[in-house]
């Protein structure tokens, strides 16, 4: 039987990795996936309170929709900096974008 | 029955940015200028707009409310994007392309920064936090010519993605635990449990994205890339306009949701602030750049703005209304010098500002009383500011009081780095070869406008004062 503490504890996890890919990565790319796995996570975790909570409500589910929608433009947005980005130096490292220090 | 006509304000400046847009194609390259006007006229339109009807209020829906403190900050919003869009006249002009494209961004982060202050539910909320953000991180990389700008903009997006990241988690969390994304119901519900888990890790969470957004230490990283990298227009805009819009629903958030949760985010806020206002201050005493010293000072100016909301009281949250509104005129006051000197000279290195006093009297003369209202000294706006702020923590408790007074303590190491500025510019030689800067007459004009304000509030801050507490107040009705 699959309960809602399964489904936290794959967010959760889901999270973790994540949050390790987009912190460890040097890739502008790389980061980018790593935080769209962080907001999966998010999408996991309301969905499934939704589910589990509040079965006649869809906040949760609307919630999520939001999020995915917004990802993609922010994404579409993060791809073109970074192809400004890759046009002008050939390269993703973030390690090597130190014209401005960090 | 959902009353959408209460929705007028976002409905016009959704409308203005609109119209930018279609207008930036439709009219010739040559007569682009006219887009700059028009949103620098539809602007103080929408601002009069909210100022006539101050009186507004009610419910859209249940997470939805207009209230006299949504419309303060959204006057807010708009006298800053006003300020932006003057002192961006010359600066666009100059890059020479998609005028139209930049001042409906501009317009758009406007209306993400209305949407974000006024919904008291997570969902809008995110969706406003998203609005403003995204538009910003274009605005950020708009000079394609200058690569500085187009690393500025990833590392902001980057950044800026994570911590969103972040605070959907924190979200999800609230949710999952209230059953409920309007602050309100999540605030009744909370009241009647007690603390557990999950609801900490998400208040964590949402506290730790808002502070990347108020450049809260140590989530300020980017926030001195980001600012010397950006066009100076949109520094000072990202500077006021975002870490404003972010107070007002950090604000909302914790006041309306967690009020009763006090004991838990209070110790958090407060260590925020103090190493904002330590870190932001000692950390701008080397700088060299212009923009990057702005840039930490802006850190430890949102320090000072946590303080408010630590002292956790009616004057607090007046106090942090008050200071953001003159935050506007002074930050925005020395970003417009910075704006000027750039335009003639292409320079933001402290040391091109020798002499600048001679050169350009108005300028120099802005930008020292802009970096004195910072600094808090009297006469100039900044003083009962932080008067305010200071006294609000010392009102809520006396063990507070080595709070306010290292408050004090660091605004006077403030006035030493923001000195630098003053000194190269009144006591240093211009290099010979320099001549009279440039400027336009629009911007002269609101040059003068914040001098103005920021003496005129400095010597008599009742009216302003007395508007701060009204909509701080309206925070705090059922």
């Amino acid at each position: 039987m699959i309960t809602l503490n399964h489904y936290v504890a794959l967010s959760a996890l889901l999270f973790c990795i994540g949050l390790l890919g987009a912190l460890g990565k040097r890739n502008a790319i790389a980061i980018l996936m790593g935080i769209e796995l962080m907001l999966n996570a998010v999408n996991i975790n309301l969905v499934a309170f939704n589910r589990f909570l509040q079965p006649s409500q869809v906040v949760g589910q609307v919630f999520a929709l939001f999020i995915i929608l917004v990802a993609a433009a922010e994404v579409a947005v993060g791809l073109a900096l970074v192809i400004n980005i890759y046009r002008r130096r050939l390269d993703t490292n973030i390690e090597d974008l130190n014209w401005l220090k960090w | 029955m959902v009353n959408f006509g209460l929705l007028y304000m976002e409905i016009a400046t959704a409308a203005l940015g609109l119209m930018l847009l279609a207008w930036g194609l439709l009219v010739p390259k040559r007569e682009r200028q006219g887009i700059a006007y028009l949103t620098a006229a539809g602007l103080l339109a929408l601002l009069a707009l909210a100022w006539c009807t101050r009186g507004a209020a009610g419910t859209v829906l249940p997470g939805y409310t207009i209230d006299l403190y949504s419309i303060y900050f959204k006057s807010l919003f708009l006298t800053a994007a006003f300020l932006a869009t003057i002192c961006s006249f010359d600066y666009v002009a100059k890059m020479g392309f998609n005028q139209g494209e930049y001042y409906a961004l501009l317009v758009f982060a406007t209306l993400g920064m209305m949407v974000l202050a006024t919904s008291g539910e997570l969902i809008t909320l995110y969706l406003g936090l998203e609005l403003m953000a995204i538009t910003f991180y274009i605005l950020v990389a708009y000079r394609l010519d200058d690569p500085k700008s187009a690393e500025a903009g990833i590392k902001y997006l980057l950044l800026g993605a994570l911590s969103s990241a972040i605070l959907l988690y924190g979200f999800s969390l609230i949710y999952g635990t209230c059953g409920s994304t309007v602050l309100r119901e999540i605030g009744k519900r909370i009241s009647s449990g007690q603390a557990d888990f999950a609801l900490l890790l998400g208040l964590i969470f949402v506290i730790a994205g808002f502070s990347f957004k108020v450049t809260a230490v140590p989530f300020h990283m980017w926030a001195p890339d980001v600012y010397e990298g950006a066009p100076t227009p949109i520094t000072a805009f990202l500077s006021v306009g975002s870490k404003a819009a972010a107070f007002a629903a950090l604000i909302r958030i914790l006041f309306l949701g967690f009020d009763n949760q006090a004991f838990l985010w209070l110790p958090l806020v407060t260590v925020l602030s103090v190493l904002s206002m330590v870190l932001g201050n000692l950390v701008a005493i080397p700088q060299k750049n212009v923009k990057r010293l702005l840039a930490y000072s802006s850190v430890a100016q949102g320090g000072y703005l946590l303080l408010g909301i630590v002292s956790a009281s009616l004057l607090g949250i007046g106090a942090i209304l008050y200071y953001a509104m003159i935050y506007v005129f002074a930050n925005m006051g020395a970003f417009m010098a910075a704006t000027a000197f750039y335009n003639n000279d292409r320079s933001d290195e402290i040391k091109d500002y020798a002499g600048l006093a001679r050169r350009a009297p108005l300028v120099a003369a802005v930008m020292l009383f802009s970096v004195a209202s910072l600094a808090g000294i009297p006469p100039l706006a900044g003083f009962p500011g932080k008067l305010y702020l200071f006294s609000s923590v010392v009102a809520r408790d006396y063990s507070y009081l080595w709070l306010a007074l290292l408050g004090l303590l660091m605004s006077a190491v403030s006035v030493y780095y923001y000195l630098q500025i003053v000194k190269a510019m009144y006591t240093g030689n211009p290099a010979p070869q320099k001549g009279a800067l440039q400027v336009s007459r629009g911007m002269e004009v609101a040059m003068l406008l914040v001098l103005g304000i920021l003496f005129f509030l400095g010597i008599y801050p009742t009216p302003l004062t007395n508007y701060a507490f009204k909509a701080g107040e309206t925070l705090f009705m059922p």
